[in-house]
């Protein structure tokens, strides 16, 4: 019985294949947009997650000035000290490591290949504050980070670009004409999402920096690490303290320092890619109901011919739930069909629009499950409920069917 | 199963009403006729008499309104839908003025279909569709859609689905309705032949005079009710060469 159904079902869809087609169509379509904009939503929210977690977590960063948007004319209030740094370190609880940094843009030459990077001088808090392991060679000791030797920790974008993947640690590369030891290789950490390359850079010990690129003690920016045992805004207003002590700001004058909670940073950008998250899936919905309006569409058309097809059936001696069993196959069939093309289409757009946004490749299992399930209900119910109803005319009814 | 002198078919009162209330039409006022095995039978009578609407209930197409509808003494008014599904695929052949065959299949594949239904094996299927269509003279045709057949072709072949499963009784309803008078001697050579040789009972409507000669039987409708049954001593005779 069943082999018969399925039989028919079959020769019935090669038979009529536009009709097949449109209908498949409608699935396709609905899947694939349902998928591709989702999956993209989540990789474009993955993107901004990464980008978080590159910014770390419990980590401070505290630069001069009234902070973004406030302020604003009046003297450029001074840098940090290096004595700030020790300070910040030593006198506040819950701070396990702070790390100054200068930065810089340089050309780093190795064997006449050339490339332009940013130098980061820091110490070796730097690392404390946000581990980042090394693939080759060491970090720098404490006898070199304070006599401010040339010694360079490089990231893979330039290891690949200088040494071509080869092993860098021991080379001697010429930053900015300053010849600078490699010592080691730091793990690729890949893109921070839209395009920042992380691996981009050289980091040399500050004093180094400082004395060649810079030429001052000056600090313009510091990463404070904390523990997340204790409470982040307990430790932001005892440095807020100990800073406008050490710059003498006093009474209801303003702070000319700001402190930036990278946790909170993180929060709010959650918080925007749950949004965004919340729209795409909504413009997925429509998208979904109007590919399931244009199966019911066809189904509708096929109807009034498919009607009489049923009265032939019926009348030729089959009994109404063979013919229903048919059309729910034939259902069954096509809308399976239509939401494999439709999830292998999606995943081709997906690959392509990631490369195209340089997004991270995303497969999202859930929303492929839940797609081609929605689909497929939709095809289902679209082809059988027409079917149920004529199958319960009387054979001459449905056979004189206008 | 009733005593062997019942006949194979029998009507009493039937009566059909179409549409409720003020727009209800009786198409069927109590009709009674006794068909026996073996007749070949030709219904005639004016336009709207409801010939067909007796050829849909005895196909079990439809159902009365009311009355009695007995098939080999069973009471086919009483049945289930199913019931009747399995009625027509066991007895019933049904070939229609519009031929009705499936679009976009073979003609080996439109005669196919009743066995498909009963659950007969691919090969035996084809062999009893093929002698179908040998016996309806379109061997040759089996692998022709509708659409690339004649008119003629077309009836013979669902006259073919029509025998195909040895039916008791084949209904035609205007078979030749749609043919020139020669295609339309063809078919009802066929009816006759299959009554004479297969023993199948026909009940054929036809408009034409002709057409009826080739009956034992004539009955003629008027007004929703059986106005008359004459006797056709020259069946065979009619029209030759
Ligand atoms: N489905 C229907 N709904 C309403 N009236 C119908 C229907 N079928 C037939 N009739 C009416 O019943 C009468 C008998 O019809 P029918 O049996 O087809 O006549 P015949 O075949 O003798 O020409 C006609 O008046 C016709 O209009
Ligand atoms: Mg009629």
């Amino acid at each position: 019985m069943f082999g018969t159904t399925f039989l028919l079902a079959i020769r019935s869809i090669l038979r009529h294949k536009l009709r097949s087609i449109l209908t498949a169509l409608g699935i396709i379509i609905g899947v694939a947009a349902v998928v591709t904009m989702v999956t993209l939503g989540k990789a474009t929210t993955a993107a901004v997650q990464q980008q978080i977690s590159a910014l770390g977590t419990n980590i401070l960063q505290i630069r001069p000035g009234q902070g973004f948007g406030r302020g604003g004319g009046g003297p450029r209030p001074p840098d940090f000290k290096p004595a700030d740094v020790t300070a910040i370190r030593d006198q506040v609880a819950g701070v396990t490591a702070v790390a100054p940094q200068a930065q810089t843009t340089a050309t780093v030459i190795y064997n006449g290949a050339n490339w332009s990077t940013t130098v980061n001088g820091t110490t070796n808090g730097y690392f404390e504050v946000s581990p980042w392991p090394l693939i080759e060679g060491r970090y720098w000791t404490r006898a070199e980070e304070q006599a401010g030797k040339a010694v360079c920790i490089i990231g893979t974008t330039i290891q690949t670009n200088l040494f071509r993947g080869g092993s860098a640690a021991g080379s001697r590369i010429r930053v900015n004409g300053i010849s600078c030891d490699v010592i080691g290789v730091l793990k690729t950490k890949g893109q921070a999402g839209f395009g920042g390359d992380q691996d981009d850079v050289v980091i040399m010990p500050i004093k180094q920096v400082q004395r060649r690129f810079t030429g001052s003690t000056d600090i313009r920016l510091m990463l404070v690490g904390t523990d997340p045992a204790y409470d982040s805004a307990q430790i932001q207003s005892s440095i807020t303290d100990l800073l406008r002590e050490r710059r003498n700001i006093t009474g209801g004058k303003q702070d000319d320092f700001n402190i930036f909670d990278t946790a909170q940073i993180s929060q709010t950008l959650t918080g925007t890619t749950t949004l965004l998250t919340q729209i795409v899936a909504a413009v997925a919905m429509i998208s979904l109901i109007v590919g399931g309006i244009g199966i019911m569409n066809i189904m509708l058309v096929s109807v009034t011919e498919r009607t009489r097809e049923i009265g032939i059936r019926l009348a030729i001696g089959a009994v109404a739930s063979e013919v229903l069993m048919q059309f729910l196959v034939e259902a069954v069939v096509l809308s399976m069909l239509g939401g494999v093309i439709g999830l292998l289409i999606a995943q081709f757009a997906v690959a392509l629009m990631s490369w195209l946004g340089s997004l991270p490749f995303l497969f999202d299992i859930q929303i492929n499950v839940i797609a081609f399930a929605i689909s497929a209900i939709i095809g289902v119910v679209f082809g059988y409920f027409p079917a149920r109803r004529a199958a319960s005319l009387n054979p001459i009814d449905a056979l004189r069917h206008e | 199963m009733a005593d062997s002198d019942a006949p194979l078919i029998r009507l009493r009162g039937i009566v059909k009403t179409f549409g409720e209330g003020p727009t209800a039409f009786q198409a069927l006022k109590g009709v009674d006729l006794d068909i026996n095995a073996g007749d070949f039978i030709a219904v005639m009578g004016p336009s709207g008499s409801g010939k067909s609407t007796t050829m849909n209930i005895l196909g079990c197409l439809d159902v009365p309104t009311a009355g009695a509808f007995l098939f080999k003494g069973v009471h086919v008014e009483k049945l289930e839908r199913d019931q009747r599904a399995l009625l027509r695929r066991k007895y019933l052949g049904f070939v229609f003025q519009g031929f009705n065959l499936l679009a976009r299949t073979s003609a080996l594949e439109n005669v196919e279909l009743p066995l498909l239904y009963r659950g007969d094996p691919k090969a035996q299927r084809r062999e009893m569709a093929m002698a179908a269509l040998d016996k309806v003279g379109l061997k040759d045709w089996w692998d022709h859609t509708p659409a690339e057949l004649s008119g003629g072709q077309q009836q013979r072949v669902a006259i073919a689905r029509a025998i195909v499963t040895n039916p008791d009784v084949l209904l035609a309803d205007e078979p030749t309705g749609n043919l020139d008078s020669e295609r339309s001697v063809e078919i009802m050579q066929l009816l006759t032949d299959l009554n004479k040789t297969s023993g199948i009972t026909v009940l054929m409507v036809t408009h034409e005079p002709d057409m009826a000669a080739f009956a034992h039987t004539i009955v003629h409708f008027k007004d929703g009710l059986v106005e008359r049954i004459d006797s056709n001593h020259h069946a065979g005779q009619a029209v030759t060469g």
